[in-house]
């Protein structure tokens, strides 16, 4: 079947089999490898991506789901150079550790700080409770978060 | 990698189109809410549909209407919808008290009320909600729409009265004055099925009684309500010592089953206990006074 959707701001249309799942469609159709691939039983929150500016879980999603509707991945966070305050956020804070969470928490984040600008610990860690961050560094993840809150206007990649 | 086996996929512009897809292709046809029930199922070879019938674009069923003594809320309402719905807070604390402990915010933006009901997992949250509000589920077919309570609905584990060609279309639950809700579960970890939960709903009358009670248990091998712990309720004013009697003959109702998730004693305590607790809160929230204590309670 054909699926048509737009992939961070580009619309893309692809022949797939109904039962390709949206994460396979962004990293092996698409060549999204940002999008991880962890648990496959929407425990871990790795795959997060935004649909409609929403954060789903893209292991539990088939790309035909989304046909016509609008999908954001960690590539698309950056807007050419400049990072999102996410990103700086995470680099700033030592957000990452390992990096195999990180592109769904910082999706998850970018929702977050779009509906709730200003949100406090509580509310992060809420939101982040569908993620899993096995070198358990969430207190950096929080962090990075909060510095994204404090620094809304970053523009620059600071190298 | 966990895929699902090869299926066909339709996307239904209307309920009439779902229930016409259902129809043209036949009994091992599925709908597709959130699919986070079945997608899961599918990659476990659990459930192997021919087709898929995608109900993903019909808005018409994903809305929060109070009509009267009744909330009505269509059946593609995410449990994310339910949770930011100030309303659903205010008229039926319960739903808001299960959907805090429902997976996690991430999944709780794709799972949907009527595919929560509709997959009937003897562990799942909103069942044992519907059944202690006394909801009523509409159920459309190609003929029309016919009303039931949750008693009808429920046939067993993962089985309803929504036949094959049938669709969920909304849950009404009836909102009645001086009422209180509330559920509690616990877990091992955050997001996870229940090792038991407990809900309970109490209508107050005008002098402090109790004149209506229901109490429903997760995970418990309880079908439906707790009649006999709800029963001792009726006419009295809401104590500690009544409530400590449900929550008796609640634990006595249960039949819970040992497995990975607690031993059934454990589990009996649990039904007892936390039927106590959602006694308590609702009474508060019905706007009862201070309860009576008692010593050991």
């Amino acid at each position: 079947m054909q699926v048509t959707m737009t992939v961070n701001g580009a619309e893309v249309t692809r022949d797939v089999e109904p039962r390709l799942l949206l994460v396979h469609f962004l990293r092996d159709t698409l060549g999204l490898t940002g999008t991880h691939w962890g648990c496959d039983t929407s425990n871990c929150g790795t795959c997060v991506v935004l649909v409609d500016g929403v954060p789903v879980k893209s292991c539990t999603a088939l790309a035909a789901m989304t046909s016509g509707h609008e999908v954001r991945t960690v590539e698309g966070l950056a807007d050419g150079a400049a990072l999102d305050p996410v990103q700086q956020g995470f680099m700033e804070e030592h957000g990452l550790q390992c990096g195999f969470c990180t592109p769904g928490m910082m999706l998850t984040a970018r929702a977050l700080l779009d509906r709730n600008p200003d949100p406090d610990e509580a509310e992060i860690r809420e939101a982040i409770s569908g993620q899993i961050c096995r070198c358990t560094g969430y207190a950096t993840i929080v962090r990075a978060v909060r510095w994204a809150a404090a620094h809304p206007a970053t523009e620059e990649v600071r190298a | 990698m966990q895929v699902p086996a090869p299926f066909e996929y339709a996307r239904a512009t209307s309920v009439a189109d779902a229930l016409e897809l259902l129809e043209r292709h036949g009994p091992e046809a599925r709908v597709l809410a959130g699919g986070h029930s079945l997608l899961p199922m599918m990659k476990l070879r659990l459930a192997r549909p021919d087709w898929l019938i995608d109900l993903g674009d019909l808005a018409e069923l994903r809305h929060l209407i109070r009509d009267g003594d009744w909330l009505r809320v269509g059946a593609l309402t995410t449990h994310a919808d339910l949770l930011a719905s100030a309303q659903v807070g205010r008229l039926l604390p319960i739903v808001h008290d299960a959907e805090r402990v429902i997976a996690d915010p991430v999944v709780r933006n794709r799972g949907t009320i009527g595919g929560s009901l509709g997959q009937a997992d003897p562990a799942e949250d909103l069942s044992t909600v519907c059944d202690v509000l006394r909801a009523r589920v509409v159920i459309t077919g190609r003929a029309g729409e016919r009303v039931i309570g949750m008693e009808e609905f429920h046939r067993g584990p993962y089985e309803t009265a929504c036949e094959q060609h049938e669709l969920i279309t909304e849950v009404r639950f009836p909102v009645r004055p001086r009422s209180g809700s509330a559920y509690e579960k616990v877990e091992r970890r955050v997001g996870d099925w229940a090792v038991a939960a407990a809900g309970a709903a109490l209508v107050l009358a005008d002098d402090g009684t109790i004149a209506d009670a229901s109490i429903g248990l997760t995970a418990l091998g309880l079908s439906g309500l707790a009649t006999d712990a709800a029963a001792v309720l009726l006419g009295t004013h809401p104590s500690e010592e009544v409530f400590a009697e449900a929550g008796r003959l609640a634990a006595a109702a249960s039949s819970p089953v040992e497995d990975q998730r607690g031993p059934v004693d454990y589990k009996r305590h649990l039904a007892e206990e936390l039927t106590r607790r959602v006694l308590r809160s609702a009474a508060e929230r019905a706007g009862a006074g201070a309860l009576t204590a008692v010593q050991g309670g």
